[in-house]
């Protein structure tokens, strides 16, 4: 195994999380909704697709149940915002605080046990090809979802006419009910649809990237995915090209580590952030195009008069 | 107007109406906003619906179109009765709404604003197709792929219509569709109303235009307090009959004496230029404007061309970007901030009453305190606040411009909008200022109120001050201006005497006649 075969490996492992959880945050956001709580929805399904896996044996039903589980564990947000109209910035910490509580709960008895890992695609012939079979046709199945997800949102944000009402719900949201958009219906599923893919991000770390239980193993990834969806303004691809961006300089910074540059490692934890920001802020030049992709109701309640 | 239709109606009396409302009620907590609503519409026919704000009109369309249910009545369709749970259902029933504030999409594109509100499949090529056929039929250009953020307010009313049209509904509401168009774009709205009931729909027109009710309603329905106060034949009625009955008593007549013969610039803008502040903001160009004491200028315009931006430079909100741009009281204050400005003896009033004039949570002695403290010493004692002094020249205000409702203490947000108006408008005019600039002096206020604030515009200037008025109503301004400039897109025409202009020449000067940047007006908005 080469050097940059090894390096590509491991950015699309650390890469992956990062954009199945970014991309179902663009589309809450998008149906105006922001839900802080990706962190916590994370390591729900990552507690839950280990758990899983374990008792079945099989890991991919494994992460079949961290992705329900991230979704379930949304449910009192969409009751706190979408029922009751409560702050969304709340409920949403207050959901990425529960979310990282009780994954820590659940997996108790989970720490140390060796888990169950998801077995990587084996095309035979073209994953046998030196370098282009590994980092081509060598995942499991959850990175090459990440990748078919990002054009599925894409397509269906732009190119659907359920994308369309999505859109306009989250500009806005009372021309959209008077047109009669069911506004709550569409941000229920859309915040569901946001806890089924933080859930899958979840079970990545969890049954693939280390197939092992840790408690708060998400270390921050929820968090680092809302920042990407912000810093991409709200459009999947940009979604994409940030989080492998995220993931290379990440793993870049370990290489460096390890090589003993002399650099302080604060400095190399830090360089991901800062590369991405910098990178995101110089592609997010044009204030119009921004402006028109930035969804004008996020974070505002909707109550419609009745 | 060349081919008028004879409107039928009321004399088919075999066949049931095209759409029956009644008994309408509905209560909002307390507040009865319609009580006991009956009227009827007939195919062919534009029946006005006529009342102040607040009189209960927007209720009661939106109960016919299902955005809201009544409490009791019942709504019949060509003699069945009806009931909608929602706008879909409402269209589905041929049911189409043109809303007066527009109920768009701002980025997304004209087909896709459109595609939002028709049902079935999501073909967009077939979708523009028709969207370019029905524009064509009715004189409605359009281009479908344009975003909507990039469109006038004209464009965008046809985007509404076009949108309303494409679903091929029997009955059309148009809430207040004239209000913030140019003369010429009104006319051509009426010959398209015209073709559409010459199709046999009915339309609703929702209106406070005694004018226009005059000229296209065979009847209208006048809305007092949630009730109707009387279904009249328009033609037959003077519109100063038609706004008593609306208002419910005599409307004060605004009457202006001629201007004292000479005054010196108390307001004087040179040649001020300024970038858009943002991609849908509007730039300024080469705007350059003298108010003498004593005057009344008007600026007209329609919605969108640079007066937010125009208000905010001459207020300070945005400085100028170099000096000799702006003078009051012959002190260039081009790049001094609103503090300085006022304590120079002038005062402004914006247009957005919640959130711009004053903040709704705060009570009114503090919304006072807001524009007041820096520049009256009465209101600061030992770097304290005189709450004392603030508490009375607050209920001076209020008594002396007859803010109802209203206690010193009482939160902005609790008034009604035409009473925070006076509020707002009274505590600027209780300084007696030197300058007073204002935009949209009566937006939202009902007839008798706005009389009244108009006059006081009007005697503040005559006092000696020099009053700038900033609006899109061409009525108010007729009635207050001494002279009258237009802005459109950023560039301001040259103010002319109030009483050697026509409305046409407006309308021309409103589409862009004087532009010197962009040629002809006939080209599209400058985008950001």
């Amino acid at each position: 195994m080469s050097g940059l075969e090894a390096f590509l490996l491991t950015v699309i492992a650390a890469s992956t999380p990062l954009l199945l959880a970014a991309l179902g945050e663009l589309v809450v956001e998008r149906a105006g909704v922001l839900n802080l709580g990706v962190e916590g929805m994370m390591a729900t399904g990552a507690v839950i697709a280990f758990a899983v896996a374990l008792a079945t044996g099989s890991p991919l039903l494994g992460v079949l149940a961290g992705a329900l589980a991230g979704a379930a564990v949304a449910l009192p947000f969409v009751f706190l915002t979408q029922v009751l109209a409560a702050n969304q910035v709340a409920s949403g910490l207050a959901l990425a605080l529960f979310g990282l509580g009780l994954s820590g709960l659940i997996g108790e008895g989970f720490v140390g046990q060796p888990g169950v890992r998801l077995e990587r695609l084996h095309i035979p012939g073209l994953s046998d090809i030196p370098f282009i079979g590994p980092v081509l046709f060598g995942h499991d199945v959850l990175v090459y979802l990440s990748f078919f997800m990002t054009a599925a949102v894409a397509w269906f944000l732009f190119r659907t006419r359920a994308g369309l009402i999505l859109r306009a719900v989250g500009t806005n949201h009372t021309a959209a009910h008077a047109l009669g958009h069911p506004v709550r219906l569409v941000r229920t599923l859309a915040i569901l649809f946001g806890g089924v893919m933080a859930g899958l991000a979840g079970a990545y770390l969890s049954v693939s990237y280390t197939p092992q239980w840790v408690e708060d193993m998400t270390a921050g990834r929820g968090w680092i995915a809302l920042a990407l969806v912000v810093f991409a303004t709200w459009r999947p691809l940009r979604v994409l090209a940030g989080a492998y961006l995220f993931g290379a300089v990440w793993i870049l910074g370990l290489h460096a580590q390890a090589a003993g540059y002399g650099l302080p490692p604060q400095f190399l934890s830090a360089l991901p952030y800062l590369a991405t920001i910098a990178a995101l802020v110089l592609i997010s030049r044009n204030r119009t195009l921004t402006l028109t992709n930035t969804p004008a109701m996020i974070g505002q309640p909707f109550m419609p008069e009745r | 107007m060349a081919d008028k239709p004879a409107q039928t109606g009321a004399d088919e009396t075999t066949a049931a109406p095209l759409l029956e409302v009644r008994h309408i009620t509905r209560r909002f907590g307390r507040t009865l906003a319609n009580n006991d609503i009956s009227l009827t519409l007939e195919a062919g026919e534009i029946h006005g619906l006529l009342g102040e704000n607040g009189a209960g009109k927007s209720t009661l369309v939106k109960i016919i179109y299902g955005v809201l249910r009544p409490d009791d009545g019942e709504i019949l369709l060509r003699g069945k009765p009806v009931r909608f749970s929602s706008p879909a259902e409402a269209r589905e029933a041929g049911i189409g709404m043109v809303f007066q504030h527009f109920s768009l999409f701002e980025p997304l594109t004209v087909a896709e604003n459109i595609a939002l509100a028709l049902s079935g499949a999501h073909d967009m090529e077939a979708l523009k197709e028709r969207i370019r056929a029905i524009s064509e039929e009715y004189g409605l250009p359009l281009d479908p792929d344009a975003l909507v953020a990039d469109l006038s307010v004209g464009e965008r009313q046809r985007v509404e219509i076009v949108r309303c049209l494409l679903a091929n509904p029997d009955i059309i509401i148009l809430d207040e569709p004239t209000s913030v168009l140019t003369p010429q774009e009104a006319r051509n709205l009426f010959e398209t109303l015209y073709k559409l009931v010459r199709e046999g729909r009915g339309i609703l027109y929702i209106t406070h235009r005694l004018e226009e009710v005059r000229e296209l309603c065979r009847r209208a329905t006048i809305l007092r307090h949630g009730e109707v106060v009387a279904e009249i034949a328009p033609a037959a009625h003077s519109a100063r009959d038609i706004a008593r009955l609306m208002v419910g008593t005599e409307v004060h007549h605004v009457s202006a004496p001629p201007p004292a013969e000479t005054g010196v610039p108390a307001l004087h803008v040179r040649d001020l230029t300024l970038p858009a502040p943002g991609p849908f903001g509007v730039a300024l160009y080469e705007v350059s404007l003298d108010v003498r004491a004593g005057e009344v200028v008007a600026i007209a315009g329609v919605a969108g061309n640079g007066q937010r931006e125009l208000f905010a430079a001459l207020s300070g909100e945005r400085p100028a970007q170099n000096p000799g741009a702006v003078f009051i009281m012959g002190h260039d204050v081009s790049l001094k901030g609103i503090n300085e400005r006022r304590a120079l003896g002038a005062a402004f009033v914006p247009e957005e009453r919640l959130g711009h004039a004053c903040v709704g949570s705060m009570t009114l002695v503090e919304n006072l305190l807001l524009t007041r403290h820096a520049v009256d010493s009465d209101f600061v004692r030992h770097h304290f606040i005189d709450y004392d002094v603030a508490q009375k020249v607050t209920s001076r205000v209020i008594a002396e411009y007859d803010v109802r409702n209203a206690e010193p203490g009482r939160r902005a947000a609790a008034l009604s909008g035409g009473n925070l108006q006076k509020f707002i408008m009274g505590r600027e005019l209780d300084r007696r200022p030197q300058v007073l600039v204002v935009n949209q002096p009566t937006w939202g206020v009902d007839a008798g109120a706005a009389a009244l604030i108009r006059q006081e515009l009007i005697d503040l200037a005559r006092e000696g001050a020099g009053v700038l008025v900033i609006s899109q109503d061409l009525d108010e301004i007729f009635e207050v201006a001494d002279r009258i400039a237009v802005i459109s897109r950023g560039e301001l025409s040259e103010a002319k005497p109030a009483d050697s202009v026509s409305r046409e020449e407006l309308g021309l000067l409103m589409a862009g006649a004087h532009e010197r940047r962009n040629g002809s007006g006939a080209q599209k908005r400058q985008k950001g």
